[in-house]
């Protein structure tokens, strides 16, 4: 569940459009069957999300292994892991990973949307294949990187000692890969969304900056920029959101390695809780994350909510 | 949920009941450009496609291979002679035909069962949302857009054993569940978007709440019943965190779990493994290479003002 944007979004503009419906409403109470309608859904939400989220809250202040008995131990899970050198470092690649693919994802993705933007020969075909990665799990997909990496790319680049050795198995550069497959991946998305904000600008816009004598950049900053700040904003929140998490793409290319180097927060939960016997540390570890997570988002989505207004 | 990061629909503004106004203009003007073709941007995408179509051709390629061909280059050469016979073999060794009924069975479930439950439960909301309650509901949903899976996960696992929910059945429901959130978002903004006259209409004729949702509404809903249907579809069927955690069961397997079990226990056999890889991504995206315009049209529409 990705969509942070949507909520903020609406949190800010639900209270205008909650009032103009209320003049047709007669009824003080709503027809009992739309109650009927929503219960269920709100009970079905609250056992299987709502439950499981206060369940884990609960056992992030116990000892829980995952199985046998378990003592409440306050707050130590939580001291436990700022100390912990593990858990920080996959913070660390989280973010650098996070930061490094959101970055090249946008950059990437509205380069490739403004070209399909331009006016090229079959269109519609690339931008058909450009959205194939969407259709495909990025697991399967990534296995297919995976030998790329490892058996193919050394003999191609064997002159280069970086490649030749299998990237994937060096602790300082496997990451880049994991960058590699996460970017390809998500551009797919990214550039459908830019591209159907760069198909809002009129052209008459461009025109007008053409006679008065803007150069491509110069249209593209006055321009281009300013009127797809929105979709800007959204792809930015919504990939770092998505790459923070990132579980699969690790799975496929390096399952965490060399050593834990590319271990990110959430395939530590993942080991350290099912395999690990550390339920409970591991759930206070989740909790952390989703705080950071959501401060992350909520910043993010203010700073660039207020550049857009800026131009 | 890569898909649900899709939408970023905005709930003031409605979408047209016709879904498809807002790109009527493009298509107008694609007609009608008067620009030149540009042939270097035209070059440029041509070889940036290269990037999305080369993974593809080295998958295609390595599966028809022999595993004497394979390591005598560098995976890019084309195949001689063609070996078909790592296709059969992948079939038996991944179960395929029965993670393919896995797979497909909960997609198939998810979507039917997302279809009709966001959509009832987004017209309730969105028919009342001046109301408290209504209004609470809805925000509660949407609070939990904020809530990584990686804090469910854990306790997820305890639970659905305990209810015996760790197998396809299980699946459908999360499915179902944790796609509530964003398609009630996806499907309220549309429905506020249509005339309450029309439902007034068969109201005064004695329809109740129940019969007018079903023949007035969800009918009109079929756009939105598209761009929902397709993001469940997708996530659904490529989901890899959630069969791995759920699942219990060997004979429950999922295509990406299989793919993931099938490499840890023969993770050097690259040409069976490759040919397996195509079989589990070739169902979506035949289906997509088929229906490509409707596919990006209906995620567009999910995810854009």
């Amino acid at each position: 569940m990705s969509t942070l944007t949507q909520a903020v979004r609406t949190s800010t503009t639900g209270e205008r459009r909650s009032r103009a419906p209320r003049t047709r409403s007669e009824h003080r109470r709503a027809m009992p069957a739309y109650y009927w309608m929503v219960w269920p859904a709100v009970i079905a939400f609250a056992a299987f999300h709502t439950l499981p989220v206060l369940v884990g809250i609960f056992f992030s202040f116990t000892n829980y292994a995952g199985y046998g008995a378990w003592n409440f131990v306050g707050v130590s899970n939580y001291l436990n892991l700022f100390r912990d050198d593990r858990v920080l470092q996959a913070y660390g690649f989280s973010f650098l990973f996070a930061i490094v693919a959101t970055l090249l994802t946008n950059l990437i993705s509205l380069a490739i949307a403004m070209g399909l933007n331009a006016k090229i020969v079959g269109r519609n075909l690339f931008r058909g294949v450009f959205f194939v990665p969407y259709v495909l799990a990025i697991l399967v997909i990534g296995y297919v990187f995976q030998f790329f990496f490892s058996n193919s790319l050394p003999k191609i680049l064997s002159g280069i000692p970086l490649f030749r050795d299998n990237i994937l198995t060096n602790p300082d550069w496997a990451w880049t890969t994991i960058v590699v497959l996460a970017v390809w991946q998500s551009c797919a998305f990214a550039i459908i969304i830019y591209l159907s904000g760069l198909q809002t600008i009129p052209s008459e816009l461009y025109e007008a900056a053409s006679l008065d004598g803007a150069g491509a950049w110069r249209q593209f900053r006055s321009i281009t920029f300013p009127l797809i700040g929105a979709f800007f904003t959204i792809n930015v929140v919504l990939s770092l959101k998505n790459f923070l998490q990132v579980f699969d793409p690790i799975v496929a290319l390096t399952n965490g390695g060399p050593g834990t180097s590319t271990e990110s927060v959430t395939l530590l939960i993942f080991r350290g809780g099912f395999s690990g016997g550390e339920f409970a540390y591991q759930t206070a570890n989740a909790v952390i994350f989703f705080i950071v997570i959501t401060i992350v988002s909520l910043f993010q989505f203010r700073v660039l909510q207020r550049r857009e207004a800026d131009f | 949920m890569t898909t649900a990061s899709t939408t970023l629909a905005q709930a003031d503004q409605a979408l047209p009941v016709d879904g498809g106004t807002r790109r009527r203009p493009r298509r107008g003007r694609e007609s009608d450009d008067t620009r030149r073709t540009n042939w270097w941007a035209t070059a440029l995408i041509a070889v940036c496609s290269l990037t999305v179509l080369v993974p593809l051709y080295l998958a295609v390629v390595v599966a028809l291979k022999t595993p004497d061909q394979l390591v005598a280059g560098t995976g890019f050469e084309w195949p001689n002679p063609v070996r078909w016979e790592n296709f059969a073999e992948a079939w038996e060794r991944t179960s395929f035909p029965q993670a393919l009924m896995n797979t497909a069975f909960i997609t198939v479930g998810s979507v039917a069962f997302t279809l009709v439950t966001s959509s009832i439960v987004a017209y309730a909301l969105a028919r009342n949302i001046h109301r408290p309650f209504f209004k609470g509901v809805f925000f509660y949903l949407l609070a939990a857009l904020f809530i990584p899976f990686p804090i469910i996960m854990l306790p997820l696992v305890k639970q659905t054993a305990i209810l015996g929910l760790d197998n396809q059945v299980g699946m459908i429901v999360l499915y179902t569940i944790y796609g509530l959130s964003l398609n009630v978002f996806i499907y309220t903004a549309y429905i506020r978007s249509i005339p309450i006259e029309l439902e007034e209409a068969a109201r005064v004729d004695g329809a109740s709440t129940w019969r007018v949702f079903w023949q007035v509404i969800f009918p009109l809903l079929t756009p939105m019943n598209a761009t929902v249907g397709i993001l469940t579809c997708v996530w659904a069927w490529n989901d890899f965190i959630m069969p791995l955690v759920v699942l219990t069961d060997p004979a429950a397997r999922t295509l990406p779990l299989a793919q993931f079990v099938f490499q840890g226990q023969f993770n050097t056999d690259y040409t069976v493994a490759f040919a397996s890889y195509l079989m589990a991504m070739a169902p979506l995206l035949i289906v997509y290479i088929f229906s490509q315009r409707w596919v990006i049209s209906g995620v567009t529409r999910g995810s854009i003002k």
